[in-house]
């Protein structure tokens, strides 16, 4: 078998690789990791800026609460990341594991 | 409603010396007691630097909190927070925040494509021995900034806890704290590390939870009141601890110094080498992520606590109260637990922190036996001839070695100015290993010239930066006070090393006439997404 993959010039992962199913796995996980990395690290940035370069404004109070707008950033970069931890999760059960195991099952089955 | 501070006559009269110690007797013991039984059949090579992969997502996810609640975020941050108000708390969300990136991009990936270390990764489509060598290196580097800036708060917090003020005294605390942890690790290798990281991370949390939950009925469980507590106990500046800038906002150079730190701190985890290793203690992927979940959740609940328990340390104890204790900022957390609990209370939590210390260390002292013995020892230098037990053999003399090193850099350190080495090594992780992580996972032209350039760039421009940097020389709280060679303004060195990191990677692929491997990539990438061929569980355990 290593002699007619190596005359294809392929080895069993690279045409698992090439195969479209593969492509599409891949596509759909770049395309959910990719931008979803973008907007923490921009959110989390807008967030350091603020606190360093918008004192005033982060020290604004809510009310007659000592709670500042700061505070309420701060912990709104706790909510999102939990939130994109949940988001994730269930995106990756849902949408990645199938398509993920199916493809494995294929490589480990030898049936490539 | 208490707004006044408690004035404490003199902080080593707190607590009761005895009661701290056996405290910490007891967790010692509960825990050898559970890593001599959990590392019965501690046989591999697997075993031995990955607990066999067989721990649970959950498990690991609670082992992996604390491995990363070290002594400097625990007791740093909710001192920071208690002295400096909202910089402290922007310290906390850098860290979490950073889990994202592991989530997203790094830990499934990783546990899919590797066995034991980060080099494992890296060299599986790059020449072994160059790259094996740098990232062993910059592990090496990582593990010994951060394992100097734990021994070095251990000092300090034995003045506080035990009573103990004589410089022999703290040397030979240091010295048991340290040997217990060369027995943890030697009898118990990863898996006993993961089961002392997991009991003390539940203690740690539960304990912090049950001294917010105080700290907040004392003020009616009014978040608005806790602050106006601290407020009012901060003195006549006290309202500045509610708003951004207090340690960071002087000046234009100390602004960018605190953004430089945010960028250490949310690149640096994910290439965090004893974080990546723990990634390896799982039999899969997914369990890799769920770890992942698991460790967000609670270290995002932690630092939740460690504002309230800042806060409240600045409300009950007082800031000026705190900086005076031996110990300094990092006394809050212990002082608090006096104000409230009395020594009870302040044992139970001295008790943890020293438990943090030894779970940290230990982690650490494991990462680095294992990136000398099975990158540097068994693949550079032995070209990969060496059988696995003789590879576990030189793991345990490094941890020996490393043990010692932690032991002698503790005693050293403890009168040193050296809590930078925290955010250094978060620096150095962001430059030199994240860049090179990234690329070899989703950048199919990477080659060995990238990483080395990348690897090596970004390692040698932090130490370059820091050593000329204000931390080092030409301030008052500088390593070397007196002398003056700073002509790098920012105290990290992260917004110019972690770009140049990224960047060296680039050009250094793309000036190498290197041939790729496609096979090798596609190999990596189709293991990496989807799991197929990945070292599986050796053991229960």
């Amino acid at each position: 078998m290593a002699d007619t993959t190596e005359l294809a010039g392929q080895t069993p992962y690279q045409r698992v690789e090439r195969s479209d199913e593969f492509q599409a796995l891949r596509r759909r996980f770049r395309r959910f990791v990719f931008p979803m990395t973008a907007f923490f690290l921009i959110w989390y940035f807008a967030y350091v800026l603020l606190a360093s370069y918008a004192h005033d404004f982060m020290s604004t109070r809510i009310g007659d609460s000592a709670i500042t707008v700061g505070l309420l950033f701060g912990l709104g970069q706790f909510v999102t990341t939990f939130a994109i931890t949940m988001i994730y999760v269930r995106w990756a059960n849902n949408t990645l594991d199938p398509a993920a195991d199916a493809l494995r099952e294929r490589v480990e089955g030898g049936a490539l | 409603m208490i707004t006044a501070p408690l004035h404490l006559a003199a902080a080593t009269d707190v607590g009761n010396p005895a009661v701290n110690i056996s405290i910490f007797a007891a967790f010692v013991l509960v825990t050898l007691y559970i890593v001599i039984r959990a590392s019965r059949n501690n046989k591999t090579a697997a075993d031995f630097y990955a607990g066999g992969h067989s721990f649970s997502g959950m498990q690991n996810g609670i082992a992996i909190s604390g491995d990363y609640l070290s002594a400097a975020s625990f007791l740093g941050i909710a001192g920071a927070i208690a002295v400096n108000g909202y910089d402290g708390f922007l310290y906390s969300i850098g860290f979490l925040v950073a889990w994202l990136v592991a989530l997203l991009l790094v830990a499934e990936l990783l546990r899919n494509t590797g066995r034991f270390t980060m080099a494992d990764v890296l060299s599986f489509r790059l020449k072994q021995r160059p790259v094996r060598m740098a990232a062993a290196l910059a592990t090496l580097l990582v593990v010994f900034f951060y394992l100097l800036a734990q021994m070095a708060g251990a000092g300090g917090l034995v003045a506080l806890l035990l009573g103990v003020t004589t410089a022999a005294g703290k040397n030979i605390v240091i010295a048991v704290v340290g040997a217990i942890m060369i027995v943890y690790v030697l009898v118990g290798g990863m898996k006993g590390t993961t089961w002392v990281q997991i009991i003390k991370a539940v203690l740690l949390i539960i304990g912090a939870a049950v001294m917010t939950v105080w700290v907040l009925a004392k003020f009616g469980y009014s978040l608005s009141g806790l602050l106006e507590g601290a407020v009012a106990a901060g003195g006549p500046d006290g309202v500045s601890l509610l708003q951004p800038g207090k340690a960071y906002g002087a000046s234009g150079t100390t602004k960018l110094s605190f953004i430089s730190l945010a960028l250490a701190l949310v690149l640096g985890t994910a290439g965090l080498p004893h974080v990546l290793m723990r990634f390896y203690t799982v039999p899969t992927g997914r369990e890799a992520r769920k770890s992942v979940v698991w460790a967000i959740w609670l270290i995002g609940i932690f630092y939740l606590f460690t504002l309230v328990l800042g806060y409240g340390a600045g409300a009950l104890v007082g800031p000026e109260a705190i900086k005076a204790a031996p110990g300094g900022v990092n006394s809050a957390a212990p002082l608090l637990a006096f104000a409230l609990g009395g020594e009870v209370l302040l044992g139970l939590i001295a008790a943890v922190a020293f438990a943090t210390i030894l779970a940290v260390v230990a982690g650490l002292t494991i990462t680095a036996a294992a990136s000398f013995s099975h990158d540097i020892y068994a693949n550079v230098i032995k070209k990969g001839t060496l059988n696995p037990d003789g590879e576990v053999k030189v793991a345990r003399w490094t941890v020996v070695v490393i043990g010692a090193v932690a032991i002698v850099g503790g005693i050293y350190a403890q009168n040193q100015n050296i809590a930078f080495l925290v955010a250094l090594a978060f620096a150095v992780a962001a430059s030199a290993n994240l860049p090179t992580i990234l690329f070899s996972l989703f950048w199919k032209r990477f080659n060995t010239s990238g990483a080395l350039w990348s690897m090596y760039g970004g390692l040698i421009s932090c130490i370059v930066l820091i050593a000329f940097s204000p931390v080092v020389s030409g301030s008052e709280t500088a390593m070397f006070p007196n002398a003056d060679f700073d002509w790098f303004p920012l105290t990290n060195p992260g917004l110019v090393s972690i770009p140049l990191g990224f960047l060296l990677g680039i050009v250094g692929t793309l000036v190498s006439k290197e041939q790729p491997h496609p096979e090798k990539f596609a190999e990596m990438e189709v293991r990496s997404l989807t799991g197929a061929g990945a070292e599986k569980a050796t053991a229960r355990h």
